[in-house]
């Protein structure tokens, strides 16, 4: 029998996030291919209901990737992203989901080795829970 | 404006358990000002619920409308199919919009997703503080245009009671004392003589301890005919 593979959405600003993910395979380093990635223009852009919607559409981790708190390119958006993550964890939380399926990861565009490191993380938290409600994945 | 607070998911998870078909209704009003019912709120809970119901195994139809003004029958009419059709209605509005939709449809089960607060202004971003409780005969232009029934805490008329120290209340060490920022304001207006002035015992009848109260405009109320063909045309 196959190992069922994890299925992940990375939410990732187009500055230091996607810069950082870039690096990361031009300098050849490897990640799991079950990741999906979702470029928006900012961490502060990502809205609570983007993250519980991806889990609604059967990810089994989420996460928001972008720019370090004090370097955000658009100054503040690092730190909102950071609160909608944890308002989605409370409410996640109340309903009995485990709150570790949705994370933050904060990298300058230079830290090519952040990226892998956070969806190494977050396969390894979507292979540990597995999918919402059990069961295959639709 | 009035602000309210999403009850805990669980509790409204607990609510919704037994039925299959449930619709969820927010307002674009005060509750969405305050960030507990309108649009995005809204989308929120649905899919909180949808998941919670995923996870348990459990088979139950949510879905999400938001009216504009969820105490005005119009606009709860607007969505009167999706009400009907479901098994409960959850209202994402104050208790108002809930109770609206209540007495539309008395026979439906319509229940409270919010829990009512207060009658507050956004003092900061995410911040909202009470500053009327509705008493039904204002005095502010005696006080420096701050009401003491609303920001004080034992909602006194004559300056501070014997508690109030370093400005603050001793109720809560965290409030300011509403009568030393009365002091401040009357002394900013050159109005202090106003702090000398008695105020006679509040008459409460204009609150609600005087019972249900109803606001009537006899020039706004249509007469019968007006009535008649209002009727006609909807």
């Amino acid at each position: 029998m196959t190992e069922r593979k994890p299925r992940i959405v990375a939410f990732c600003c187009e500055r230091h996030g996607m810069d950082a993910a870039v690096l990361s395979a031009r300098s050849g380093r490897q990640y799991d291919a079950s990741v999906r990635l979702v470029q928006v223009p900012c961490t502060g852009r990502v809205d609570g209901i983007h993250i519980l919607q991806a889990l609604e559409d059967g990810a089994d981790a989420v996460f928001v990737f972008g720019c370090l708190e004090k370097n955000c390119y658009y100054d503040t958006g690092s730190i909102e992203g950071r609160k909608r993550v944890g308002y989605v964890k409370q409410m996640l939380s109340e309903v009995g989901i485990e709150k570790e399926r949705v994370e933050m990861f904060n990298a300058a565009s230079t830290n090519a080795w952040a990226f892998p490191e956070a969806v190494g993380k977050m396969v390894e938290v979507a292979k540990k829970l597995g999918p919402i409600g059990g069961g295959e994945r639709q | 404006m009035i602000v309210a607070k999403r009850k805990p998911l669980n509790e409204i998870a607990e609510m919704l358990a037994p039925y299959k078909k449930v619709t969820v209704v927010g307002c674009r009003s005060c509750v969405a000002i305050c960030l507990a019912g309108g649009e995005k709120e809204v989308k929120m809970l649905v899919s909180a619920l949808k998941l919670k119901a995923k996870k348990e195994g459990r088979k139950q139809h949510v879905e999400g409308f938001v009216v504009e003004r969820q105490c005005e029958k119009e606009c709860v009419a607007e969505v009167q199919g999706k009400i009907l059709d479901s098994d409960v209605t959850l209202s994402m509005a104050c208790s108002l919009g809930a109770q609206t939709i209540g007495d539309m449809y008395p026979k439906h089960l319509t229940f409270p997703g919010l829990n009512t607060g207060i009658f507050g202004v956004p003092e900061e971003q995410g911040v909202w503080s009470e500053k009327c409780v509705g008493c039904g005969n204002c005095i502010i232009h005696t006080t420096g245009g701050i009401c003491p029934i609303a920001r004080c805490a034992k909602s006194m008329l004559n300056g501070p009671c014997g508690g109030s120290a370093n400005r603050k209340c001793e109720v809560n060490l965290e409030v300011d004392c509403a009568w030393a920022a009365i002091y401040d304001r009357l002394k900013l207006q050159n109005r202090l003589d106003l702090m000398e002035q008695l105020t006679p015992a509040k008459d409460w009848s204009t609150s609600h301890a005087g019972g249900r109260r109803t606001y009537v405009r006899e020039d706004a109320k249509l007469t019968p005919h007006q009535k008649k063909g209002k009727e006609a045309v909807q």
